[in-house]
């Protein structure tokens, strides 16, 4: 006979207390898009010209290189979480689930880390010519 | 995970009407899709053509934006089909937005009542449109010499 209560009995077997995470950070990382993704919309309006040289100068400035850097790893997060649930979703093959997945995480990795980079450089070394 | 292709399956989506609560979440899906690709892979390349210098925005803008006067097929081709990526992608963030807002106030708790989720799913879509005609109008007012 187990003499422990109902609660001690389940305590340390349940969740890792990882449940809520992915379904938070989708949420946190959207409202994060519609700040950031509103700052892009208005600036696209706003933008004087959209020739090279003025288009660059604009970006390599730290008022908006910061925020496209923002933007850029704050989407493709959001991104991931979101492409997860549809593979998660439809895909029902045990393997191709797999591949997906995988595929998905390079495809997110990569692009954020090209995207980061073409602004940090400009925004490091100046407008080329 | 042994799967029986024969096992009976319980009613799925054929069998309820369509509604716009319905629609809404669907799109909402789709139009992630095409934002975290073909959305996410344009904006890339505009950033790193940016970044690459004056030549290779050229060559952005010439596949991208409008081939001009002596644009080759490929380049004329490629600018229609920017303009339906375009159109495309600029629906699925407005849409994307608006259903997005939604599932935040659902999130907290707020806008079950029947009437109202339904009032607000149409909203997002009509939002999305509007939204849509008038970046497409402006866009095609000041860019493209339409209008």
């Amino acid at each position: 006979m187990d003499s422990r209560t109902n609660i001690g009995r389940v305590r340390g077997l349940g969740s890792a207390k990882h449940g809520g995470e992915h379904w938070l950070k989708q949420r946190l990382t959207a409202v994060g898009n519609v700040l950031l993704t509103t700052w892009f919309v208005l600036s696209l309006f706003m933008i004087p010209s959209f020739e090279h040289s003025a288009l660059a100068q604009w970006l390599a400035q730290p008022l908006v290189a910061v925020p496209m850097i923002l933007m850029i790893a704050n989407i493709f997060s959001h991104v991931k979480l979101g492409l997860q649930v549809l593979i998660e979703d439809y895909v029902h093959d045990e393997g191709l689930k797999f591949a997906s997945m995988t595929l998905l995480n390079f495809y997110v990795i990569a692009s954020a880390v090209f995207g980061i980079f073409v602004v940090a450089k400009l925004a490091f070394t100046g407008v080329p010519a | 995970m042994a799967k029986n292709p024969n096992r009976p399956l319980s009613p799925h989506l054929q069998v309820y009407r369509w509604s716009p609560q319905m629609a809404v979440s669907i799109f909402h899906r789709a139009t992630g899709f095409v934002l975290a690709t073909a959305g996410m892979m344009t904006l890339l390349w505009w950033l790193s053509a940016i970044g690459g210098g004056a030549e290779s925005y050229a060559t952005f803008v010439k596949y991208v934006v409008s081939a001009g006067a002596d644009g080759s097929a490929v380049q004329i081709a490629s600018n229609w089909f920017f303009r339906l990526v375009a159109l495309a992608v600029t629906f699925s963030f407005f849409q994307h937005l608006a259903s997005g807002l939604r599932h935040l106030v659902l999130d907290i708790g707020a806008g079950y009542e029947l009437k109202t989720n339904r009032t607000w799913a149409s909203v997002a879509f009509v939002a999305a449109f509007f939204a849509t005609a008038f970046v497409a109008l402006f866009v095609a007012s000041r860019f493209i010499g339409v209008l």
